[in-house]
């Protein structure tokens, strides 16, 4: 007992040294003052400085995380169907998953990518596309809510995606596999100059965020990696890597890299901009999914659209050019002043930087090597602005802290290396635990990056935690970067694989996080305000039950007359208008999740009961002291028997 | 540590010799110490009312409702008002006329101060924390939480000028 006083006693002055510490340290003493686990503390009660927003990679979810403590705050359904939440279960949001090949319930989310005002990260979205079956999301962070999807046609391996454009005037989503456009039968080995791939600008309204394909860039039968916006001087233009220049289709680890160099294909979207508005482009028939979440209704809509807006890159002389650069580039990453830009050469030994002021000016002098169906070839050397020689091995992606230092990160020699622009020399190295594939610093892709703080995010775990079988969650791992040096601060695990991340100051988006639902605005057709309008409603064999709850109750809670064979609607509003007090339900058998629902909020799941008898149904998110007692009965008759349909609350039905 | 564990053996004992006696009868339905409750409650009459019957009129509360005088007379456009806002956000659990969930509000205005009412309405959870009658009466309605249905000051008054109806 002795010792343990002792040790909480020499514990505590520990803890006072710190604190201390903390309060006379120098902000700018660089990351080697003070203890790692200081840096990352957040005190029991108090808020991370940053958000992250992780991509859930093949969860198909977003996850929310606080930095520097690398909690978890959320995991947001936004691709996949998520029991917890009725996402992709309930009536409401089923529509959300809908596409052209009918309901999916499931896709590989990538990129994420906040909206931009002038340059700078605003808060008002989050942007991550959908991999698989090509798709792009929107979440609202004022609910922090999946609001809207739109389907990609044309597209296969929407993977060059999501990115957004200084004033979220477009985000882009660019195909990872070409194929024939439009769609049709014929045979694989004929890939070479027949398929085609299609770069996507996608329109986003200023005012409420919804998405419209405005045009489609029809382009080579490359695979398009990943892609960046040109921001200050080069906003107006995008920026896409490609590998298989070579057009091959069978064994790509092999006939994909072939060449000695691929492309960056650099395509100025406002000269195609123009053209379109012009009357400029074709109109193509398609069949893709938009769908769209209404916040009053709490319904979400799908609607299936029926052409497409496409334009031949060789139809808009000037759009697009392509500059060579070594070997497979991923990524493709714009500095803040929008004049570099960094190609990333997979199997290359150096990085490459090209420049925006003499891309414009080979343009101008016409520096061109030749062309690829048509689309000028810029002359290497001419859009050049410096190579970082061996940095590491692998490079995949950088970022910037906007003083003017790069961070890449190399998957094969499992690093992150910092670099400086201009100079172009190799200034710090810090190992990666294990196969780094991205890296995030808030605000990374804008003009304004928040440079404290960078997040890799690892391939591979092995044992940087306790063993959990043979799948392990996969890692990620917080440097500071304040300093000269970069320093490990934390491991943190995280959900899916994670590709890229975006993140911003907790204060751009903490004030406009919205705590409930106003009953009064609530326009779901099946909404019950009160519960003196509750009521259960037959029609034919379906039944809409109007249902309602409220600590610690639901209205009603004894219903009779269901019959076998019935399709019961329990559409349920929580009337509770306090912060976080929503309400769960679930009944015994229905084929599908429970319900969370949020106060103010209405949602709806479907019954059939199979057999006569009375079941049960209950409150499954504890609301309250009596939240054992918030439970309900339904009697379910034979088919054919006359039992009246009647509900109640507090009251003996008989 | 030695002590706890011997208590605990007591308690265990106590606990298994209580359990050994079977029932006498067997009825339809069982009534469980339902006599116990009721002599129970005849007891705590005699000493003293429920709370929620017991009259506090210098009880203001916790909340931002630091004073509040009522007019002599009822505001009867404003009482609407407060029958409407009842309707949408309260009936879930208090009916006008009968305990429910909660207590009636019959009566109210004559038992509690005029920012007692306002202060259970708009800061519900610290009274039901700080608040000895507001305690009390968590206690008397089975724990039942009062919601905060996060009204506006305009339409707490509201309510409380409709409370001055119900008699």
């Amino acid at each position: 007992m002795k010792n343990i006083l002792k040790s909480m006693v020499a514990l505590l002055s520990i803890l006072v040294a710190f604190t201390s510490c903390n309060n006379t340290s120098n902000q700018n003493a660089g990351a080697l003052s003070g203890s790692a686990a200081e840096k990352v503390y957040v005190n029991p009660g108090e808020h991370d400085e940053f958000y992250a927003f992780i991509s859930g990679g093949f969860s198909g979810q977003l996850s929310v995380y606080g930095l520097p403590s690398g909690r978890l705050f959320k995991v947001i359904p936004v691709f996949s169907q998520d029991a917890e939440k009725a996402y992709g279960y309930n009536e409401e949001t089923k529509p959300m998953l809908n596409t052209s090949h009918g309901f999916v319930p499931w896709d590989d989310s990538h990129h994420p990518d906040i909206s931009q005002t002038n340059g700078v990260i605003d808060g008002r979205w989050v942007f991550i596309n959908g991999n698989n079956t090509p798709r792009i999301a929107k979440i609202d962070l004022s609910t922090f809510e999946t609001t809207e999807i739109i389907e990609v046609p044309n597209s296969a391996g929407n993977h060059s995606s999501s990115f957004v454009t200084e004033n979220t005037e477009y985000v882009v989503a660019g195909t990872r596999f070409s194929v024939p456009i439009p769609q049709k039968d014929m045979p694989i080995k004929d890939y070479k100059g027949n398929f085609k791939g299609a770069l996507s600008f996608i329109s986003v309204d200023p005012e409420h965020g919804h998405m419209d394909i405005k045009f489609q860039l029809i382009m080579p039968g490359f695979d398009y990696d990943l892609s960046h916006p040109g921001r200050g001087k080069s906003h107006g233009w995008f920026f896409f890597s490609t590998y298989n220049t070579e057009e091959a289709s069978t064994l790509m680890e092999v006939n994909a890299s072939q060449n000695d160099k691929d492309f960056i294909a650099a395509v100025n979207w406002k000269k195609i901009e123009e053209y379109v508005n012009n009357g400029g482009g074709t109109m193509m028939a398609a069949n893709y999914a938009h769908n769209v979440y209404d916040e009053s209704t709490h319904t979400a809509t799908s609607t299936m659209k029926k052409e497409v807006l496409t334009v031949n890159p060789l139809d808009v002389p000037g759009a697009v050019y392509l500059m060579p650069t070594p070997k497979s580039p991923h990524g493709c990453d714009v500095d803040p002043t929008g004049e570099y830009i960094v190609g990333s050469g997979k199997l290359s030994a150096n990085l490459t930087v090209h420049s925006f002021t003499k891309m414009l000016a080979a343009i101008e002098n016409e520096s061109f090597a030749g062309d690829a169906y048509g689309i000028p070839i810029i002359d290497f050397e001419a859009s050049l602005a410096g190579v970082v020689e061996q940095p590491g091995l692998g490079p995949l992606h950088t970022e910037f802290d906007g003083k003017g230092n790069a961070y890449t990160t190399f998957f094969i020699s499992s690093e992150v290396v910092k670099w400086k622009l201009g100079t172009w020399e190799v200034v710090d190295r810090q190992p990666c635990y294990y196969s780094v594939g991205h890296l995030m610093i808030p605000g990374g892709n804008s003009q304004k990056p928040f440079g404290k703080y960078v997040v890799a995010m690892n391939k591979i775990t092995k044992d940087r935690y306790l063993p959990t079988g043979p799948e392990v969650t996969q890692s990620a791992q917080l440097y500071d970067i304040s300093g000269d040096k970069m320093e490990l601060l934390l491991d943190f695990p995280t959900v899916g694989e994670p590709h890229y991340a975006a993140g911003c100051p907790a204060d751009l988006i903490k004030p406009r996080s919205k705590k409930l639902f106003k009953l009064e605005e609530n326009n779901h057709p099946y909404a019950t305000k009160n519960e003196a309008d509750t009521k259960v409603v037959r029609e034919g064999k379906d039944v809409h039950v109007y249902m309602t709850t409220i600590r610690s109750h639901f209205s009603p809670d004894n219903i009779e007359g269901i019959k076998v064979g019935d399709k019961v609607y329990f559409h349920i509003t929580n009337l509770e208008q306090d912060y976080d007090v929503p309400h769960g339900v679930s009944m015994i058998g229905a084929n599908t999740s429970e319900l969370l629902i949020m106060p103010g909020q209405t949602e709806t799941f479907v019954w059939e009961p199979k057999q006569v008898g009375v079941w049960p149904f209950y409150c499954t998110d504890f609301c309250s002291a009596l939240h054992q007692e918030m439970q309900g009965y339904v009697r379910v008759s034979a088919a054919n028997s006359s039992t009246p349909l009647r509900w109640s609350l507090g009251e003996d039905i008989e | 540590m030695r002590t706890t564990l011997k208590l605990m053996t007591i308690l265990f004992t106590a606990i298994l010799m209580n359990c050994g006696g079977k029932e006498e009868k067997k009825k339809e339905g069982f009534s469980y110490e339902k006599q116990e409750t009721s002599t129970k409650k005849e007891v705590k009459k005699e000493t003293s009312e429920p709370p929620s019957q017991q009259i506090d009129l210098t009880n203001k509360g916790i909340g931002p409702i630091t004073s509040l005088t009522l007019n002599d007379a009822v505001d009867e456009k404003m009482a609407a008002h407060g029958a409407e806002v009842f309707k949408k956000l309260c009936t879930a659990c208090h009916r006008a006329d009968k305990k429910f969930i909660g207590p009636s509000p019959k009566g109210i205005t004559e038992r509690r101060t005029p920012e007692w009412i306002m202060n259970m309405i708009l800061n519900p959870v610290e009274m039901t924390q700080k608040d000895p009658l507001a305690k009390a009466l968590l206690m008397e309605f089975n724990g039942a939480p009062m919601a905060n249905q996060s009204l506006s000051e305009e339409d707490a008054r509201a309510v409380l000028e409709y409370f001055r109806t119900l008699k």
